[in-house]
């Protein structure tokens, strides 16, 4: 897939006029930083500089996404990318969130250590201890907010950073044409006489 | 397309409306193509108005929009407030409408059912009920009808006229046909008629074919929410503000936060303050204001137009401003299916069983509705929170949930009555403030006992139409009274008695002879909470009387 450089940067300078001359001035470097970042991932698969994490935070989130939505036959939160989601999210219009990333993965560690002492990496865990952690820790707005930042990444289009490839909208069979013919499904594809009883009033087609 | 019109603040125009909604746009075109001058007043920004293209079909830059491209009220520049009841103390609150020339027509689902004859005198039919503000409305539907037709066919209305009690009669058919039945309308109808009951098509303001210069809905799916960026939404900007503009006589100006409609010594009101796109406070002179805000808006900006000839509120003589809230009251179940729906493609719903729209005197309590179908998701949505209860909601076991129940799922909506009480209100919160420094809206609402067993019952029933359709698994959460959204009604009720209304059966403020309340404060009960339809009626109607009344000098 082919994201055009130039449409995206004008994209972001459109949908950003709205906001406030000071909000864009401040923010406008990390945006463009954060979009241009997007742009080189989508492009290529060399590894390319996070706008927001360290290499090595974004190893921890990236397990946690790998787990929340797992690869199994089909891509999951790791083949769609969305660590790249996430970075750029806060950077944009997550910034609020990014102590709340800060704080997380330095308690994720402890909590790591905590429960397996000769780990120091919530990453290095086997796939078992992962999510024996997680399930520890499933209640805690640290896991709901990389939990909801791993799913809107998977399924939110591909420009924002994840759902590469569309395999997000492919596992759950939806099709991003925005153009539909009916039938659009199995029920409504029946012959009339299969799903309306005579005498139903004001039957439909 | 000639160039808008542009009014100088201190120009008396013929009216200023403030707001450009579901009513405000018809009291526009109305106007001005009637040759009166208009100012029309928009909290909201422009949107996508003129270049409906470019409205965005992403799911997440809809969610979270920049500043310009808001299609709804920014909850943190119009925080809101709610409580229970008026003992309590008032915190966050969930109300939100749209806010944005053609206000929340841009993205609404387009229900377009009229009230049917005997709702507006339920109070003599049925009977008032003890300790609630039932009414009837000062007209009828035999005079409403012909401004329902008007409507229907001036804004584009899909549909299809049918033969039976729990609809309104009609005197003339749609001007497009209904949409397509979608695997969720299918389905409804399958459990509808192992239960006996009645499905019929919904009326829609999404047109299904070419009309009056705009293009047929192509059912992309993201719709609800979202603007339609093939105009086939029937919305105010796409139908009645462009006529207005184009007489020439019509300005819309958007990014104004109106404040005050400030009254002169002989009480008639003289334009609007309100709050410019920088902030700069400016005033429109008007010989007349025509205010069209919506249900919530509407009576918080006449509580904060205090003057000294009204220190309570304007047009608040008899403090009735604000109460008899009517907010959306509903109930819904869910159901999963062995084959695909794919339900995600075409509008939000397109078929509804009415059986239940009456009151039945049988059920032991006031109350009725509209079961509607729908299987509505979007991709974010549907990974977030569509899947049935006790699903995981990580791991391995989501992911195969997703897979399996995505495009399975079905549900009933169930669009409910909410009868008026005194009690329920719009007010001025004493505490928090809005962006502007102006007191925020604070909502008091619970709804009357009736209403909460009515949503008892469709939740009930919409358990047992899926059953009866064949679903694998059904729930239903438990129904919730509601804390504001869309559809806010009867905070300006429409009477012949000043002493218990507010405006009265043309629409005129019963203390200010040349103030206008148009919108669905107006409704003394609130139907079965679809009320566009009927405000965009009562708009073509009030108009018309009041062209006639400006034309005779009488305004």
């Amino acid at each position: 897939m082919a994201i055009d450089a130039r449409s995206r940067r004008s994209f972001l300078v459109n949908s950003a006029s709205g906001l406030g001359g000071a909000w864009i001035l401040a923010n406008y470097p990390a945006i463009v930083a954060a979009e241009e970042y997007v742009l080189a991932a989508a492009r290529s698969e060399e590894q390319v500089r996070f706008a927001f994490f360290t290499p090595e935070q974004a190893v921890e989130v990236e397990a946690m996404a790998a787990q929340i939505i797992p690869t199994d036959e089909t891509p999951g939160a790791r083949e769609a990318r969305v660590i790249h989601f996430i970075d750029r999210a806060l950077v944009t219009f997550e910034r609020a969130r990014q102590e709340d990333y800060t704080r997380g993965l330095t308690e994720l560690a402890a909590q790591t250590r905590q429960k397996f002492p000769s780990a120091t990496k919530f990453s290095e865990l086997t796939f078992d201890q992962q999510i024996a952690l997680l399930t520890d820790i499933e209640r805690t707005p640290f896991f709901n907010l990389v939990r909801t930042h791993t799913i809107t990444g998977f399924f939110a289009s591909p420009v924002h950073g994840g759902n590469h490839g569309k395999v997000g909208w492919a596992l759950i069979g939806y099709d991003d044409s925005l153009v539909h013919e009916p039938p659009f499904g199995y029920y409504d594809a029946l012959p009339p006489a299969a799903v309306s009883r005579p005498g139903v009033t004001g039957g439909q087609q | 397309m000639r160039a808008m019109r542009a009014f100088r603040p201190g120009e008396e125009v013929d009216f200023v409306v403030i707001g450009s909604g579901a009513a405000g746009g018809i009291m526009a075109k109305q106007l001005s193509t009637a040759g009166f001058s208009v100012v029309v007043l928009e909290q909201g920004g422009w949107g996508k108005y003129g270049h409906e293209q470019d409205y965005t079909k992403d799911e997440l830059l809809n969610n979270n929009p920049a500043i310009d491209d808001m299609l709804m009220t920014d909850p943190v520049r119009q925080p809101n407030t709610f409580r229970r009841n008026a003992t309590q103390e008032a915190g966050p609150g969930v109300h939100s409408y749209g806010c944005v020339v053609g206000g929340g027509t841009v993205t609404y689902g387009g229900s377009s059912w009229r009230h049917l004859p005997w709702e507006f005198n339920e109070a003599s039919t049925v009977g008032t009920i003890a300790g609630t503000g039932m009414a009837d409305w000062p007209i009828t539907y035999e005079e409403l009808e012909p401004y329902y037709v008007q409507a229907e066919w001036e804004m584009g209305i899909s549909g299809q006229r049918v033969d039976t009690p729990f609809v309104a009669p009609m005197s003339k058919e749609y001007p497009v046909p209904p949409v397509p039945l979608k695997s969720s309308g299918a389905l409804l109808k399958v459990g509808a008629a192992k239960l006996g009951l009645t499905v019929v098509p919904g009326p829609l303001a999404i047109i299904t074919q070419p009309y009056m210069g705009r293009s047929a809905c192509v059912n992309c799916g993201m719709c609800s929410d979202f603007g339609c960026h093939v105009r086939a939404r029937s919305s105010s900007a796409v139908t009645v503000l462009p006529i207005a503009v184009e007489t020439g006589r019509c300005e819309i100006r958007p990014r104004s936060y109106v404040y005050d409609i400030p009254v002169n010594d002989q009480g008639r009101v003289t334009g609007a303050m309100y709050f410019d796109a920088r902030g700069q406070q400016v005033f429109q002179r008007a010989r007349s204001v025509v205010l069209s805000a919506n249900g919530s808006e509407t009576p918080r900006l006449l509580l904060l137009s205090k003057s000294r000839l009204f220190p309570e509120g304007l047009a608040n003589s008899n403090g009735v401003v604000g109460k008899y809230l009517m907010l959306g009251n509903g109930a819904s179940a869910s159901g999963l299916f062995e084959h695909e729906l794919n339900d995600y493609k075409g509008v939000v719903s397109g078929a509804a069983i009415v059986d239940y729209v009456p009151t039945d005197p049988q059920r032991g309590f006031y109350g009725g509705g509209r079961m509607t179908s729908r299987g509505y998701y979007t991709p974010i949505a549907m990974g977030l929170n569509s899947l049935s209860p006790d699903q995981p909601r990580w791991g391995a076991g989501y992911k195969r949930a997703l897979r399996e129940e995505a495009q399975h799922r079905m549900n009933i909506q169930c669009f409910t009555t909410q009868l008026p009480l005194e009690t329920n209100r719009v007010d001025l919160d004493p505490v928090v403030k809005d962006a502007w420094g102006l007191p925020a809206m604070r909502i008091t609402s619970t709804s009357h006992p009736d209403d909460i067993r009515n949503m008892e019952f469709f939740r009930q029933k919409s358990l047992e139409v899926l059953e009866a359709a064949g679903a694998t698994k059904v729930w239903a959460g438990a129904v919730n009274d509601s804390r504001g959204s869309a559809h806010n009604r009867g905070t300006c009720r429409m009477g012949n008695d000043p002493r218990t209304s507010v405006v009265d059966r043309y629409h005129r403020a019963h203390d200010v002879p040349n103030l206008f309340i148009v919108d669905g404060s107006n409704l003394v009960t609130g139907g079965r909470n679809h009320p566009t339809m009927t405000i965009q009626a009562l708009a073509f109607r009030a108009a018309e009387h009041l062209v006639r009344a400006a034309r005779a000098g009488e305004v």
